[in-house]
């Protein structure tokens, strides 16, 4: 370790809290960019968001039992999510456009209750034990001290997640009817596309999102039914505190969180929960559409 | 029973005679109904519970249903409230009717602290706004543990009787209990009924009909957002501060985001912008959590199957569907 | 898990009993308690995070009624369990707790598992005159303020815990000692528990790191632990924060240096856990091994065998089955369910129901009895259920409780 401090604390120390940060900060982004596309593009607060992170674990961890294949589960776990996300939207949030915010609201929170029961008489109050893949497991120096391998990878996976969705936003024929549909919906329908469908399959992308950072997550904290509480609550704070609908925000902001929540850790451990609605509440008072979000996405 | 106000989605037809004259008489019908509602109830201390919830959901509905704000800080209200009163008497030995008094009162002052930064906020901004403050003052009040218990929760509000001018209530006998807490409740409604009767309650119907028109009509939008939040979370603070006589503890629970998405599910389920639908709300979300919990373990399925169904079929909630059947029947 | 049979069956019985009710106004019914049988209310967290838990308390119980059934009862009474869902929420809990006293007139009260639900129904039911045996762990329980004289405490307290297991701990594994703590009440208690205990043999704390109570990630916390190499981690947690603290400890290579303690090792979080427990060594107040050594803790193992397809009770399973044990030889012993005479035998019970022998303390009517220091292990086991090693043994002793007048109790 070196010797130099800042504010008491060893610079390698910090580093490596930094680094921390970012690995919590890309299961946020992953969770926060499904929520924000939903909420930013159709009006739909989806309270069953932490829902399907939580069943998107549990998929993933359940056919890791039969395959052995960690791999495997990275797809398999959003692929079933983002299956379940549009026939969800296609069967009970469809019928509820036009309705304002709450009808959708009301109907995701009872979703999510569904789902964790459905989850508890399937597998059980106690929840799966799971660890990170075996050659996933252990630490390694990166130079300010020991990381465990596994967080390195999720952040490395996470930015190659991002990327292609970046990719794909910008550089589709989709990705175009999508960002334009976040600026007005009306837009897309003049150009002759059904916005039903695009809200079909936006719902969808948010769902496998939550799954993959579903599977993501497993490996750090086991599967539980309950798992997607908090998260739920973070995916809130990064989808406002990056601004509704925007990728870039999402990303920024789910970084911020995590930092913000590792840098409280070391300073007021005690504070860390109270940390992220202070920012949020913060972030709102200053800027209320959030850091990146724009001005009338929403109305 | 009683509409107040036009339903908050398009009614369908003018209001008959039978329900006009009902309105009129909204609070007696109310009062009414509480007054047997024991007789109906599974159990007494579940019925002061439904009473307890009706009123913070009447609260709620105030600026939800009246205003158009959907708030999810509510929580922060009921807590504070409820902690108000609690370390009244568990600290400070008020007699129990001052202790209502200042749990109403410092719900009053976080609902002003509350609103004066949110109001500025409008729409999913603002049932943001008020959920990140509302958590804010939640993890205050956590880490006031020398006042509030913190996880522990508050205990010992014992009551176990007030002394009024010529009696004295046991308040451990259930009957009682309920009974003193109606009263309570009851000044509540008939106070609420009025200020919705009042041009003040014109003008919340006017902001959340267009708020651009409203401003335009000469009304200062801004200040009567605000006072509707802090009547409103008044409301709640009373709801909350009765609760911690009724069950003895303050849990710190009751501060939590997921008490203010209590309210907006009561709400909905009896219809909001109606004058007795937060009742309906309140003693359909009570009875189903308690009714199914002691037939399943497995209760979360079907309340939340239930939830969807009702957002499906019956979006003007139960109280909403009601009035509106009784409507187009040209009641 | 094969709970799911005999919950349902469970539920079904009390369903039946609440239809009846529903059908009957609440304000017509009218105490029948006296004659009929011994009512026992027992509010445990049914659904939620420890349902598990619960569920194997709720069967414990019910074993300690068909015992006491079928030795014939009290005086022609025979003994039933009204169970009821607390959700683990305080305000369930008072409003289960009303309703069990107000409608159901039990006699006495049994239950809770978390310490927020425990000091609530004890409040409700202090206030009431009702005997309240909680089989929750919690340090204010005993304490003035929250005690009542039909307060009676069947389980463990943290002091106890963490005492006996830094008294095991310490002298081994070394006297540089971190704390990753949960910020609450039970968490703040098991460290003082630790602290005390640490203060004669020594110890120097390294670092005291408080987290936030349900924390689903502590890799924040985790670097500048290891960084500091303790001897001792201590992580005063529970539950759910356990089972994550000590996945991701592993993670961050923390056992390469340092012994990871736990104050309380529950049965049913090192089977969530997994092998990421192994080696961690923590206190409990039962583990089924205990039939190894103590005669009537295979006697009870077998019973509970017997009657549920040759499972074995968990730790909070037992004291479900010692809690309403407790309050049955009180009536008994009392030869009346009246509440006061009732205090008073229970007062005096000298018992060995299941491990040993244990009796209520006189100030603060907390039971004194042994603790169990066990390590987990996910190899050479014997069964599936076989996932720790007995260590040691602390005995009963009120030396390691804190005093009456601590607690604030007058002599």
């Amino acid at each position: 370790m070196s010797d130099l401090t800042i504010g008491g604390f060893p610079l390698d120390l910090l580093g490596l809290q930094l680094v921390t940060g970012v690995a919590l900060g890309a299961i946020y982004v992953l969770v926060g960019i499904g929520l924000s596309l939903i909420f930013g593009l159709m009006n739909v607060v989806n309270f069953a968001h932490g829902a399907f992170f939580m069943v998107g674990a549990y998929v993933g961890v359940f056919l890791y039992g039969y395959t052995g294949s960690f791999w495997l589960s990275l797809v398999a776990a959003p692929l079933a999510m983002g299956l379940l996300g549009l026939a969800v939207e296609r069967v009970l949030v469809r019928p509820l456009y036009g309705r304002g915010i709450d009808d959708p609201l009301l109907l995701t929170f009872g979703l999510s209750y569904v789902m964790v029961e459905g989850v508890r008489i399937a597998f059980g109050l106690t929840g799966l034990p799971f660890g990170a893949p075996p050659e996933l497991r252990g630490a390694v120096d990166i130079g300010i001290g020991y990381f465990p391998l596994y967080r390195l990878f999720l952040i490395a996976f996470s930015m190659a997640v991002v990327g292609a969705l970046w990719l794909f936003i910008e550089r589709t024929a989709f990705g175009l009817v999508i960002r334009a549909g976040a600026r007005d919906p009306q837009i897309v329908q003049v150009l002759g596309i059904e916005i039903s469908k695009v809200w079909l399959a936006i719902f969808g992308l948010g769902c496998a999102l939550a799954g993959l950072a579903g599977i993501l997550a497993a490996p750090l904290q086991g599967v539980t039914p309950e798992m997607g509480i908090p998260v739920l609550a973070e995916a809130f704070v990064v989808t406002v505190v990056g601004g509704m609908g925007s990728l870039a925000g999402a990303v920024l902001a789910g970084l911020i969180v995590g930092i913000v929540v590792a840098m409280t850790s070391l300073v007021a451990p005690d504070m860390t929960k109270m940390a992220i609605f202070a920012l949020m509440a913060l972030v709102l008072l200053v800027r209320p559409r959030g850091l990146l979000g724009r001005a009338g996405a929403l109305g | 029973m009683t509409e107040g106000a036009p339903a908050a989605r398009p009614g369908s037809g003018r209001t008959g005679r039978w329900l006009a004259r009902a309105s009129r008489h909204r609070v007696a019908l109310t009062l009414a109904f509480l007054l047997v509602f024991p007789w109906i109830a599974p159990y007494q201390a579940l019925a002061v519970n439904i009473l307890v919830l009706g009123l913070y959901a009447l609260g709620f509905n105030l600026l939800f249903g009246y205003t158009g704000l959907l708030s999810f800080g509510h929580a922060a209200f009921l807590g504070g409230g409820a902690y108000g009163c609690g370390i009244a008497i568990v600290h400070y030995g008020l007699h129990p009717g001052l202790a209502l008094a200042a749990g109403t009162l410092l719900a009053t002052l976080i609902a002003a602290a509350m609103g004066v930064l949110a109001i500025r906020t409008r729409g999913i901004y603002f049932a943001m706004t008020t959920l990140a403050l509302s958590m804010c003052v939640y993890y205050a009040f956590y880490r006031a543990e020398a006042f509030t218990g913190g996880e522990n929760g508050l205990r010992g509000i014992n009551v176990p009787s007030v002394a009024l001018p010529g009696v004295r209530l046991n308040l451990l006998d259930p009957t009682v209990k309920y009974y003193a807490v109606l009263a309570v409740v009851g000044l509540a409604i008939w106070l609420f009924s009025r200020l919705l009767s009042s041009p003040f309650g014109a003008a919340l119907e006017a902001i959340r009909e267009n708020e651009h028109r409203a401003q335009a009509c000469g009304y200062d939008v801004a200040r009567m957002k605000l006072a509707a939040f802090v009547i409103s979370g008044a409301l709640c603070g009373l709801a909350g501060a009765l609760q911690a006589i009724h069950l003895s503890i303050v849990p710190i629970e009751i501060m939590h985001y997921s008490t203010s998405g209590q309210a907006v599910m009561m709400a909905l389920l009896g219809g909001m912008g109606t004058f007795f639908g937060p009742f309906v709300g309140a003693a359909t979300f009570s009875l189903l959590q308690d009714g199914l919990a002691t037939l399943t373990s497995h209760w979360q399925l079907f309340v939340g199957a239930i939830f969807i169904a009702f957002v499906l079929f019956l979006p003007l909630g139960i109280w909403g569907e009601v009035l509106a059947r009784l409507r187009r029947a040209g009641w | 898990m094969t709970t799911g049979i005999d919950r349902r069956g469970l539920l079904r019985g009390s369903a039946a009993a609440s239809t009846l009710a529903l059908a009957a106004p609440a304000l017509l019914r009218s105490a029948a308690a006296q004659a009929g049988p011994i009512r026992i209310g027992f509010p445990v967290p049914l659904t939620g995070a420890f349902g598990a838990e619960a569920n194997d308390q709720v069967r414990a119980a019910q074993l300690a009624i068909k015992e006491f059934n079928a030795a014939g009862g009290f005086d022609g009474r025979t003994a039933e369990l009204l169970v009821r869902d607390d959700k683990i929420n305080p305000g369930e809990a008072a409003t289960r707790t009303l309703e069990l006293i107000e409608k159901d007139r039990v006699n006495f009260l049994v239950g809770g598992l978390s310490a927020a639900v425990t000091l609530s129904i004890n409040n409700v039911a202090r206030e009431r005159g009702v005997i309240y045996n909680s089989i929750s762990q919690s340090d204010a329980i005993n304490e003035a303020k929250d005690f009542g004289r039909t307060t009676f405490h069947e389980a463990l307290n943290p002091h106890m815990t963490a005492g006996a297991v830094g008294r095991y701990v310490f002298p081994k594994s070394g006297k540089r000692v971190a704390f990753l703590s949960a910020d609450y009440a039970y968490g703040h208690e098991m460290m003082r528990g630790f602290k005390r205990a640490g203060e004669a043999s020594g110890i120097e704390v390294v670092a005291d790191i408080r987290h936030p109570i349900g924390a689903s990630d502590y890799s924040a916390f985790l670097p500048r632990i290891a960084a500091l190499k303790p001897d001792v981690l201590c992580l005063c947690n529970f539950g759910r924060d356990q089972v994550v603290s000590i996945q991701q400890a592993t993670e961050f290579g923390l056992k390469r240096n340092t012994k990871l303690v736990a104050p309380v090792l529950l049965f049913t979080a090192r089977k969530a856990g997994g092998d990421a427990f192994d080696g961690v060594v923590g206190g409990t107040s039962y583990y089924w091994r205990l039939e190894d050594t103590v005669p009537s803790a295979k006697a009870f193992n077998d019973r509970f065998r017997a009657a549920y397809n040759g499972a074995v009770p968990s730790d909070y399973g037992a004291l479900g089955y010692a809690g309403v044990r407790s309050v049955l030889e009180g009536v008994k012993a009392a030869g009346s369910t009246d509440t006061a005479k009732v205090v008073t035998a229970m007062e005096g019970l000298k018992a060995d129901f299941y491990k040993g022998p244990q009796s209520f303390r006189a100030c603060d009517h907390q039971s004194v009895q042994s603790v169990l220091i066990v390590e987990a292990k996910s190899k050479g086991m014997s069964t599936p259920d076989d996932v720790f090693t007995i260590l040691g043994t602390e005995g009963p002793d009120e030396r390691f409780l804190r005093g009456c007048d601590e607690l604030g109790h007058k002599a």
